[in-house]
């Protein structure tokens, strides 16, 4: 039986088509995963199915009845619901007041809490979803939060539930969770639509795949059909090749932290505890963690935006004392920041003007001790543009206008070009197609082999296990040992990014057993 | 309806929207002058001839555009790098007091240094001014909307107490006013028997100035990065505290000139009446140049106009001069609008 039939949907913002002539249908009890790469118009389809946005032309029917368009309000009376991407929790209110938010009716005096609370349980008995209705929702851990968040939609009598990345945020244990639950909820009759871009997940909890690749649906395949590579040709449109990782001797230390510690603002707890680690050059060092474990902490440690309360860092063997981001740039630490649009790049300023950002001072980009050599700045950009194949119409248009592909090439241009000793990577791949992704990771591993030492941080563990020579795991802003990656599974260090990291000593024993 | 982003601006849009959007600020305007049942064409004709209609009124205008641009353009440098300086008006009297402190008997040199002395002064006086909410906001983040806007207050209460006690001429029967200015120290005039006087070069160069140090300068990268994206610029070793500083005592120096402009160039003395407001109108004259420099002195000259044909115009067809308050606000409005509307494209569903 049919619960919802998209029919020629399309959507455009300007001149960028988003979603164009999509129609797909979605039976009962099936889980349908949408799979594309970042910006393939997943999110956007979805968010028009959910009232969010308006499609151009197309409709939309549910349980064969039409929904009017941009009424998110009447979505949900369809039973539509949607477990967003990015929680949308209120931090100050307990679970039970944000799952019963917005349906309480405005003109009744008091909220009904006992009656709400007995619904919940109910719920929680039926679908094997366990949350604790007064606690706050800023205690919960991350898994728990999109259990509220899964919590908030069925209580809302949601049959056709919309999962947008579920599992980004999750340790692999918690995603076997949600798994569970979701299976639970498909027999009860409900309808689920998955959406990722990670092959493994889809291929266990789906039934059937619908691929989009620039806004179009490119093919469907029953999940029994499929397999890896033939998910990853359908969303890329090409074979796709791994990069070659070569296991290199490492040479000596290039940044060392010993016993470093970084304190929170007041009344927040430590960001960094007492924490040892060591990345050698010729090295990919990978940093696995659940987000918000004390990477950004010891993103910007690395970067010389954060003095450490206590312990040394040394680098090449120096202790550094001046934790400046200029100080840094100079001895040849190179840094890739986690948000590139927020803190790698000037949006509004040109491309050649955020080329040269990290080299302001130097000759012969400045002349007379004030002045910008606009001749220099724009030579020295058009070969870093043509090196590292940053494509643009011209060096002049603002920044903002590149793609984020050809955004995250710009900075690595920027700060690899002086072959640095040390490279702190924070997240160089998250939200970029294969294709952007193959060349970041080759530009690292060339780095490497010229003698870099790299810490890597990422929370895809798939690109960890495949780039990096030893793991670290952090959590609650602790390191684990380093783990050499042979033989090490996506499972363990699962269990230690869920805070067992002396999971990392036992592992070691039985190696060396 | 919703906006979107436009991929790339038309020339030909940036030129006329200006032009349209005060074409739109007139219209607004006339609505008020039918109201008041007087001609509207007539009014504004008035308007025009007062401000431009004879070789008179030009000096008119342009002495009066040459606070306007001081100040406009110190609006325009501490908003570029995002650093809302609203206390143009008292920098503006802190140059004028440090000009009367030196400039009335303290020191004497020969017009050629006395005239650059004073000015010299009156930019630190105005960027000192500047010091504290600098202070406040890289330190405790205080912010400094608050902290310059009330300075203002505290600086123009100061000066009335001075012009009350201790720097009262004892030749001025009793009005609240200083000491006049020494001759060597007064700002020559451009054209014989016109009010219009040496501090007109002094705002264009500065506005010359400006404009070169955003564009070529390692400092104006800094302040533009700073004003786009304080995060980013930090990130790439910008220190934001400094370049804060440096906005702001450029800042501060140019409404400090403004000072010495209207103290030793128009008026000759300190007096409490010395500016209408034009550090606050440098904010206008600012946000109508988009905070480009140059453009600076074409709107600086345009808000002159429009206060020096008002009072034209009140005169011939009896219309209260308040009008040009409202054109001026008018002006601001649809610009800002005008300006947005060349990024993004209205679309209507």
């Amino acid at each position: 039986m049919t619960v919802l039939r998209i029919k020629n949907v399309s959507k455009s913002f300007g001149s960028l088509v988003a979603n164009q002539d999509i129609s797909l249908t979605l039976d009962k009890g099936e889980v349908l995963a949408l799979l594309g790469e970042n910006g393939a118009g997943k999110t956007t389809l979805m968010n028009i199915l959910f009232g969010h946005y308006v499609a151009d032309s197309g409709e939309i029917e549910v349980h064969g009845k039409q929904l009017p368009p941009g009424a998110t309000d009447a979505a949900i009376a369809a039973g539509v619901g949607m477990v967003h991407q990015h929680f949308t929790l209120a931090d100050n209110l307990t679970v039970l007041d944000n799952i019963i938010l917005g349906t309480q009716p405005l003109t009744s005096w008091r909220i009904n809490t006992t009656e709400a609370k007995q619904r919940l349980s109910r719920l929680a008995e039926d679908y094997g979803i366990h949350v604790e209705p007064d606690k706050l929702v800023a205690d919960l851990s991350v898994g728990e939060r999109q259990r509220v968040e899964i919590m908030k939609v069925l209580y809302r009598d949601a049959r056709i539930l919309i999962l947008d990345e579920p599992t980004a945020v999750l340790t692999p244990q918690e995603t076997d969770q949600l798994f569970k639950t979701l299976s639970f909820m498909v027999e009860h009759g409900l309808s689920i639509i998955f959406i990722s871009h990670k092959l493994h997940e889809i291929l266990r909890i789906s039934n059937r795949v619908t691929v989009l690749r620039r806004g179009q649906i490119v093919g469907e395949i029953a999940t029994g059909d499929a397999d890896r590579d033939i998910l990853a040709e359908m969303m890329v449109g090409h074979k796709v090749s791994r990069p070659q990782v070569k296991h290199l001797t490492p040479g000596a230390a290039v940044i060392e932290l010993k016993n470093i510690s970084v304190e929170g603002k007041r009344g927040h707890k430590t960001l960094l505890d007492n924490v040892n680690l060591r990345v050698n050059s010729h090295e990919i060092v990978g940093l696995a963690g659940v987000a918000g474990n004390g990477q950004a902490a010891l993103g910007n440690l690395l970067s010389g935006l954060q003095t450490p309360s206590a312990g040394t860092v040394c680098f090449k063997g120096e202790p550094l004392t001046d934790f400046s981001t200029r100080r840094f740039v100079k001895m040849g630490i190179a840094r890739i920041p986690e948000d590139r649009h927020a803190v790698g790049v000037v949006g509004d300023m040109t491309i050649w003007e955020n080329i040269i950002n990290e080299n302001l001072r130097e000759k012969p980009l400045w002349r007379f001790g004030f002045l910008i050599n606009d001749k220099a700045c724009r030579k020295f950009a058009a070969k870093l543009i043509q090196g590292f194949d940053i494509r643009c119409k011209n060096m002049g248009m603002p920044t903002k206008q590149l793609s984020g592909g050809n955004m995250q090439k710009l900075i690595l241009a920027r700060t690899l070009q002086n072959n640095p000793k040390f490279i702190l990577a924070n997240q160089p791949v998250r939200g970029l197609d294969e294709g952007a992704i193959a060349a970041v990771h080759e530009r690292l591993l060339a780095a490497k082999r010229k003698g870099s030492g790299i810490l890597l941080i990422s929370e895809d563990l798939d690109e960890l296990l495949a780039l990096a020579d030893k793991i670290v795991v952090i959590y609650h802003g602790m390191l684990s040992q380093p783990l050499p990656v042979q033989g090490i599974s996506a499972r363990d260090i699962g269990t230690m990014m869920a805070g067992n990291l002396g999971h990392a000593a036992t592992l070691d024993k039985g190696r060396s057993a | 309806m919703r906006l979107e982003l436009r991929e790339e601006t038309n020339f030909w849009l940036v030129f006329l929207a200006p032009i349209v959007a005060i074409a739109i600020a007139l219209i607004i305007a006339s609505g008020l002058i039918i109201w008041t049942g007087k001609p509207v064409g007539e009014a504004y004709f008035y308007l025009l001839k007062g401000a431009f209609g004879s070789g008179f009124a030009w000096t008119e205008t342009l002495a009066r555009a040459t606070p306007l641009i001081l100040t406009g353009l110190a609006a325009a440098v501490a908003f570029r790098a995002r650093f809302w300086n609203i206390g143009g008006e008292g920098q503006l009297y802190c140059g004028a007091l440090a000009a009367t402190w030196l400039g009335t008997g303290m020191v004497t040199l020969p017009p050629v240094l006395m005239i650059p002395f004073l000015f010299t002064a009156g930019a630190l006086a105005g960027g000192l001014a500047l010091l504290l909410p600098v202070y406040l906001k890289t330190k405790l983040k205080v912010d400094e909307v608050v902290t310059t806007l009330l300075l203002n207050f505290i600086i123009l209460l100061f000066v009335n107490y001075l012009l009350e006690g201790p720097l009262k001429d004892p030749m001025s029967l009793g009005w609240p006013q200083a000491m006049p200015i020494i001759d060597q120290g007064l700002l020559p005039k451009l054209v014989e028997k016109s009010r219009l006087h040496f501090g007109l070069i002094v705002g264009i160069a500065s506005a010359v100035m400006v404009w070169v140090l955003m564009r070529f300068t390692i400092w104006g990268y800094e302040i533009r990065a700073v004003g786009h994206n304080p995060e980013a610029a930090a990130f790439a070793g910008i220190s934001i505290n400094r370049t804060v500083l440096r906005v702001a005592l450029i800042s501060g120096g140019l409404a400090g000139f403004a000072g010495i402009t209207e103290v030793a160039g128009l008026k000759g003395y300190l007096t409490l009446d010395l500016s209408p407001g034009f550090g606050y109108a440098g904010i206008a004259v600012a946000m109508l140049a988009n905070l480009r420099p140059l453009g600076v002195i074409v709107s600086a000259i345009f808000l002159a106009g429009i206060y020096v044909g008002a009072d034209t115009m009140s005169r011939a067809v009896n219309i209260p001069n308040y009008i040009a308050d409202v054109i001026v606000a008018a002006s601001v409005l649809s610009v800002l609008v005008s300006l947005m509307l060349t990024q993004y494209r209205v679309r209507l569903r």
